[in-house]
């Protein structure tokens, strides 16, 4: 624990890449693999969730410490980050523990997961006694699930492939899917990641899929896209989908179903599982998993966000709602094809092949991603207009010469996303009125809010947007009756509510406004999604609303 | 009695007519140390402690009108009996005693408890009621043993040495650095100093404080490959000056107590933060205190909300005196 502390130490205090992967590769010298693991785990940006509940802590701190709770606010005040301040009020201990990271995860922090208050306050303070300060302080931060370090996965990418003497690329490509929670760090994934290449390599990957290639926004003025990104015909143009970036991955006779967050996701879409006896083994798809209900008035049969958010949310998927939110992927390229690695093939190649792969199955579960064709940029410009009716999020603009890169990587293609919605930002709810018509009974109308400094130390929320588009019904329903419960205040068809609700919000264009408390003006602000993962706390601020003007 | 009460001017003692380390210019000033905060110019008169003479005039002057006291030497005024006795904080730092009528008054300006060798250590005086500074007056705030952190400095000396890399320390030119100086093991390699230290170095030299041999940055070539041995103390303030730059690819740090905290750390932009204090921790300042017996307290600069509510629950009759101390040696930094 002590050598991964001080690892983390050196990574704190530098803003240096070079420090900070000669720090990374200092400690991989002489850590033990399993440690090495874990650390690698956490570096990646793992984040097991939070094993003892804050409260718990606090409690403890201020009981071990003899502190009032006020005197604990204060510090925290002072301190601005709870897993660092209590290290600094309990009892500072002598390091004694010989034990490694993964020995103190494995055998002592994970396993007090789910134990109740009483038995955390026998079993927290003999652990923290063998631990010194920073130890102490990164081991809490592991406690909380809030153990965060400014190393990008590319460089710890780096700090592996130097240390192992193998490409980086391949070292990414092996790290793809490992911090996700179905399967835990061991000595033995860590081998693998560090291993020296071999032929076979390719063929023993089972259910591995390639680190996703990404776009970047395109945020020029349309007339200058004939300069900037040349002929039209140079690119291949899709919509953008709202929905979730997925890989299907079919190899050795199984599916696999991998999010672009590296977790695998396969147990959540059962009815995909069907496509992988369609199709062949050594197969993987890029696309988008998105809800489609094909309805006579409209082009498209993507459902909103929301809906897919929601059933990701569920623990159980009944026959019933699998009928009412069926899922299907909206694919857009092919990364393998009869088990070659095909992403350096070209983007004109992949798709060609992939639109005789996807006619020759038939399956309305796996739909094209359908071109976009224009004469010219400005006539894609004015399609583009119809993105907030079709439910998409604008363009993607694909070179059709592009190579299929690692990450955000331009060196070996270029993908382009143009969209509608340039900005989004965490706003708080704080007043709702009645909707009209099939929505007068709803609160369905909101205003919402960002922090600002009122004077030092003291945030007030200060409104800035109107939205009521956005929310599923059911969602409505759910913040109408939050918003009964919470009301402070009536004024006639508003009502003020106690601050809880942060949405995400989207809006096309942002400008000074003297008519606005805020000093802001947003145009066409919907809410893109309902936060329920944040408090009013993490909102975003004033300053960055203006950050963005 | 009210024996010090706070006016525009500064800490004022109204049966005696003088004021205690004022920030504006009066007739008489006793001063507790010679930091910028507590000891200004301007002053028709000066009355401190006699260690802290050759800071004081090189500070504020050579011809100031000052008259020094040993410790514990007594002297009347208006019938208010004042001596200075050792605060710990720096060379000459003093704690003030007033005494009227039977009542006791001690006001400490900056103090430590922890003994250090470039100073008289800070000696508990009995009173009725105390004057304390907060500076970091929160139970975060607890000091190592000073010896951990030399050995820190030490091998953090080392080590660049050793990688051919000079070591860039920042501390205050008063006080941190000579007690540095004093503390770290100076057979590690050459130590130079920034102008502003150097006169300091000398009168702690002429006060009988052991400062090893430290150099200017002229007298080693840049080519010399003497300079990547060496440590190099100099103020915050130097800081991104050209000055700095004759030193190549150097390792920088900085002592203060505020490097405790990972926040102030990361805004100094340094290789490494050393906790090193010239002021009481939070138990220091608790000690102290009880140590007086008093049973009135008032709070100076700081986090005297704070000290003041704790003392309170602990039922003492603690208040706040607002003053304008704390805006130099160790005063947080702005950003
Ligand atoms: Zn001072
Ligand atoms: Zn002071």
């Amino acid at each position: 624990m002590k050598a991964f502390a001080d690892l983390y130490t050196r990574l704190d205090a530098t803003t240096s890449s070079n420090a900070k992967l000669q720090a990374m590769q200092d400690y991989f010298a002489t850590a033990a693999p399993d440690d090495a693991a874990w650390a690698v785990y956490f570096l990646a940006g793992g984040r097991p969730r939070q094993v003892v509940p804050t409260r718990v802590l606090r409690e403890l701190t201020t009981r071990l410490a003899g502190l009032p709770e006020w005197l604990f606010e204060e510090s925290y005040q002072a301190v601005g980050d709870l897993a660092e301040t209590i290290s600094l009020l309990l009892p500072e201990a002598e390091h004694s523990s010989e034990h490694g990271l993964a020995w103190w995860l494995q055998e002592q922090l994970l396993p007090l997961r789910g134990l109740p208050p009483e038995e955390l306050a026998v079993r927290l303070p003999p652990l923290w006694a063998q631990l010194d300060r920073q130890s102490l302080m990164v081991s809490l931060k592991l406690l909380t699930g809030a153990f965060r370090v400014g190393v990008s996965k590319l460089l710890v990418t780096r700090a592996l492939a130097a240390m192992a003497g193998i490409d980086a690329k391949r070292v990414a490509q092996r790290l793809v899917g490992y911090t996700d929670l179905s399967h835990r760090p061991s000595a033995e994934r860590y081998l693998a990641l560090i291993a020296a290449e071999s032929d076979d390599e390719h063929a023993q990957r089972g259910g591995q899929p390639y680190p996703f290639f990404l776009a970047h926004p395109l945020q020029q003025p349309t007339d200058q896209f004939d300069t900037v990104l040349g002929p039209v015909e140079d690119w291949l143009v899709e919509w953008k989908w709202d929905g979730i970036r997925a890989q299907l991955v079919k190899r050795d006779g199984r599916l696999w179903i991998w999010s672009r967050g590296e977790e695998l996701v396969t147990e959540r879409f059962p009815e995909l599982h069907e496509l992988g006896n369609a199709l062949p083994d050594g197969t993987v798809l890029d696309g988008e998993l998105v809800v489609w209900k094909q309805q006579t008035d409209k082009a498209f049969g993507i459902q909103p966000f929301a809906l897919l958010q929601q059933r990701i949310g569920r623990k159980t998927l009944s026959a019933k709602l699998l009928a009412e939110v069926p899922v299907v992927l909206l694919a857009y390229d092919l990364l393998e094809w009869r088990g070659a690695d095909w992403r350096s093939k070209p983007q004109a190649e992949r798709r060609t092949r992939l639109e005789v792969l996807v006619a020759e199955l038939g399956d309305e579960r796996l739909r094209l991603s359908p071109e976009v064709t224009g004469r010219d940029w400005s006539d894609l410009a004015r399609q583009r207009e119809a993105s907030r009716e079709l439910g998409v999020e604008g363009m993607m603009l694909k070179r059709r010469d592009s190579l299929y890169g690692v990450g955000r990587t331009k060196d070996l293609g270029l993908w382009w996303k143009w969209k509608v919605d340039p900005f989004s930002i965490d706003a708080v709810l704080i007043y709702a009125q009645r909707g009209h018509g099939r929505r007068a009974s709803l609160y369905s109308d909101y205003t919402f809010a960002v922090w600002d400094d009122a004077s030092p130390g003291e945030r007030v929320l200060v409104p800035f947007a109107k939205a009521y588009s956005g929310l599923t019904d059911e969602e409505m329903r759910k913040v109408d009756a939050i918003i009964r419960k919470t009301t402070v205040e009536k004024f006639g068809p508003v009502r003020s509510v106690t601050p809880s609700l942060v949405f995400e919000l989207g809006f096309e264009g942002i400008a000074l406004s003297k008519r606005h408390k805020s000093g802001i003006a947003v145009r066409f602000p919907r809410m893109l999604r309902w936060r329920t993962d944040k408090t009013v706390e993490d909102a975003d601020t004033l300053a960055t609303l203006q950050g963005l003007l | 009695m009210e024996l010090v009460i706070a006016r525009p001017e500064g800490l004022y003692c109204p049966p005696g007519d003088f004021y205690i380390d004022p920030w504006r210019p009066v007739e008489r000033a006793v001063i507790t140390h010679a930091h910028g905060d507590h000891a200004r110019t301007g002053n028709q008169r000066y009355l401190a402690a006699a260690p802290g003479e050759g800071i004081l005039r090189s500070r504020l002057g050579q011809d100031i009108n000052l008259q020094t006291l040993a410790y514990g030497e007594r002297l009347d005024h208006h019938g208010v009996t004042l001596s200075f006795h050792p605060a710990g904080h720096v060379l000459g730092s003093a704690q003030v005693r007033l005494e009227y009528e039977g009542e006791v008054w001690v006001a400490s300006g900056d103090y430590k408890v922890e003994a250090d060798g470039t100073c008289t250590p800070f000696e508990p005086v009995p009173c009725h009621c105390f004057i304390t500074e907060s500076t970091f007056g929160l139970p975060i705030y607890r000091w190592q043993p000073q010896a951990q952190i030399f050995a820190g400095i030490d091998d953090w000396w080392r080590a660049n040495a050793a990688a051919g890399r000079a070591s860039v320390l920042f501390a205050y030119s008063f006080g941190k650095a000579q007690r540095i100086l004093h503390g770290i093991d100076e057979s590690i390699g050459p130590i130079l100093v920034h102008g502003a230290v150097e006169p300091l170095n000398a009168v702690y030299r002429e006060g009988g404080v052991r400062i090893p041999q430290t150099l200017y940055a002229g007298d080693i070539a840049k080519t010399d490959p003497l300079l990547r041995q060496a440590l190099i103390i100099a103020p915050p303030s130097a800081a991104g000056s050209t000055w700095l730059r004759r030193f190549g690819e150097y390792s920088d740090a900085f002592a203060s107590g505020w490097m405790l905290l990972r926040g102030t750390r990361r805004r100094r932009g340094v290789d490494r933060g050393f906790v090193l204090s010239d002021h009481a921790d939070w138990p220091g300042l608790l000690w102290a205190i009880e140590q007086t017996g008093a049973e009135r307290v008032m709070v100076t600069h700081g986090q005297v909300n704070v000290l003041v509510r704790h003392l309170r629950e602990l039922g003492l009759d603690a208040r706040g005196f607002k003053t304008e101390y704390g805006d130099e040696d160790e005063a947080e930094p702005a950003a």
